[in-house]
């Protein structure tokens, strides 16, 4: 049994207890995504299964079934994720340690189509908290990416 | 967490318990508030057990559906109480890993169940109950016991309860049986750990949903969003005209089950609905109510929420 992440093959964790988080971050040396509560309440460790935003720390690794894409992903060769790049813009983080899981969200907020306003983004990015609260900014980060997709 | 082994194929005997989705499973083994010695990995069902059908007065759905299928669905998006209900739970990466029968199965957050460090009745039967004269300011003021006054969390099966929904349960022999929602908690009595009339084994397939009704589900909470009800309620109304012929309720984040208000609803039932009626069918709801000092202002909460919600699903029926 192997994991895909990012196009690559990876091993599962032999202990069933392993959850995705923390096979990536402990032996896959995919340290990107981020460790808040550990306990589905925050949002830090936001990747996608298929395309689908879900919490690595509520996931074992045994069970995933699909594709994973994680922040390490986003990017082709050197180009950013557009939604990077309009995190950089929008200057949408302090710290930076919930950006990964924020960044992964947003992307998966705009493909779902829930980006069509202000209030919208809020409702459906408030599984990814922000301790130093640059949530106005993440907000117009996204809003910038759905606008533009828009505009094709 | 301690050790434990994870397959796909057959079902759990004592000890063992299925999987879904994982997001209460995973939290509270890591907490160690529950410590199964194997988990049967539903995920490999999903084909077989997920997706969403519909006849002239029902819709059915596979208990292995996520949450963020279900409410996309514009069947699910007919029944504004379910989508409520399931949009405004959680948050949207749980709910994608989220089943709605893992999510009807959920357990309580109480603070004392998820800190093994306490003593706790449900979780370890005989050792006491804390939040009885403790922090009980989440907890409930209906339907609670001198051994657990834990709330129930959960929003879909209030709604279920409202509406009249059944569950299909497969047994370990593959024999299959129908149940209402409403009878699929039970209340802790003496016996807090004894949550569902389910039986080792017993594996949820399906919940049906009746069609119908005037209907609505208003959930008060803390923040704006991505937070648990501090006081919910569903109703279901059946009109001639501006007078009400039958009415389901059911109350939230109050009591340790989804509750059915049925003295709400004889109040209701014959009359017309305006801001004195719902008012009072929110005063019957909560008549039995047992709160204490740090949770009385959520009898409050309750009764309003039943208000809105019979004004707003009056509302729905224009
Ligand atoms: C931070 C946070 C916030 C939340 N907020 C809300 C909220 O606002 N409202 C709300 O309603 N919920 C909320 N939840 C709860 C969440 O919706 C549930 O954890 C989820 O729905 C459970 O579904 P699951 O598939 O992940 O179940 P699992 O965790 O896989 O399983 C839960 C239980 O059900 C059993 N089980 C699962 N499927 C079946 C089946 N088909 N038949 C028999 N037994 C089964 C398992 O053995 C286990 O005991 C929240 C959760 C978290 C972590
Ligand atoms: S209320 Fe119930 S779950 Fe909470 S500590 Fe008491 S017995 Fe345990
Ligand atoms: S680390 Fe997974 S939600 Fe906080
Ligand atoms: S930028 Fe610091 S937590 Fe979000």
């Amino acid at each position: 049994m192997t994991l895909c992440i990012n196009g690559a093959d990876y091993p599962m964790p032999n202990d069933p207890r392993t959850t995705l988080l923390d096979h990536m971050r402990e032996k896959l040396n995919l340290t990107g995504t981020k460790k808040g509560c550990d306990h589905g309440q925050c949002g830090a460790c936001t990747v996608l299964v298929d395309g689908k935003r879900v919490l690595s720390c509520l996931q074992l690794a045994q069970t995933v079934r699909g594709d994973v894409t994680t922040i390490e992903g986003l990017s082709k060769n050197d180009t950013l994720h557009p939604m990077q790049a309009a995190f950089l813009e929008h200057d949408a983080y302090q710290c930076g340690f919930c950006t990964p899981g924020q960044i992964m969200s947003a992307v998966a907020c705009v493909s779902e189509g829930h980006a069509g306003s202000d209030a919208e983004i809020a409702d459906w990015m408030s599984g990814n908290l922000c301790r130093c609260a640059a949530y106005p900014q993440i907000r117009a980060a996204i809003a910038s990416v759905a606008q533009a997709e828009a505009e094709g | 967490m301690s050790a434990f082994d994870i397959t796909e194929g057959g079902t759990p005997v004592d000890g063992a318990a299925w999987i879904a989705g994982g997001t209460t499973m995973v939290d509270l083994m890591k907490l160690g508030a529950t410590a199964p010695s194997r988990l049967f990995d539903l995920g490999a069902q999903r084909d077989a057990l997920s997706g969403i059908s519909e006849t002239s007065d029902t819709i059915t759905l596979g208990a292995l559906t996520t949450m963020a299928d279900a409410a996309k669905h514009p069947a699910i998006r007919g029944l504004t109480a379910v989508h409520t209900a399931l949009v405004q739970a959680a948050s949207p990466q749980i709910r994608e890993m989220a089943t709605l029968g893992g999510n009807l199965l959920q357990r309580t957050r109480c603070s004392y169940f998820r800190d093994t460090r306490q003593p706790c009745n449900k979780r370890v039967p005989g050792s006491g109950c804390p939040a009885i004269g403790g922090e009980d300011g989440h907890h409930a003021v209906l339907g609670g016991s001198a051994q657990c006054i834990a709330t129930y969390p959960g929003d879909f099966a209030v709604v279920c309860v409202a509406l009249g929904a059944e569950i299909t349960i497969r047994a370990s022999d593959g024999s299959e049986r129908k149940i209402p929602v409403q009878d699929l908690h039970r209340r802790p009595g003496a016996t807090p750990h004894t949550e569902t009339a389910l039986q080792t084994g017993d594996l949820i397939t399906a919940i049906h949903l009746p069609k119908g009704g005037a209907q609505s589900y208003i959930k008060i909470r803390d923040r704006a969003s991505y937070a648990f009800a501090t006081a919910s309620a569903a109703v279901v109304l059946h009109m001639d005209g501006a007078m009400v012929t039958s009415a389901r309720i059911a109350l939230g984040g109050l009591a340790t089950v989804p509750w059915r208000a049925a003295t709400a609803e004889h109040v209701l039932k014959g009359s017309m609905i305006d801001q004195k009626t719902a008012f009072a069918a929110g005063e019957a709801a909560l008549q039995d109510a047992h709160p204490t000092l740090t949770n009385a202002h959520r009898v409050e909460l309750g009764i309003r929420a039943v208000a809105k919600a019979i004004l707003s699903a009056r509302g729905n029926s224009v």
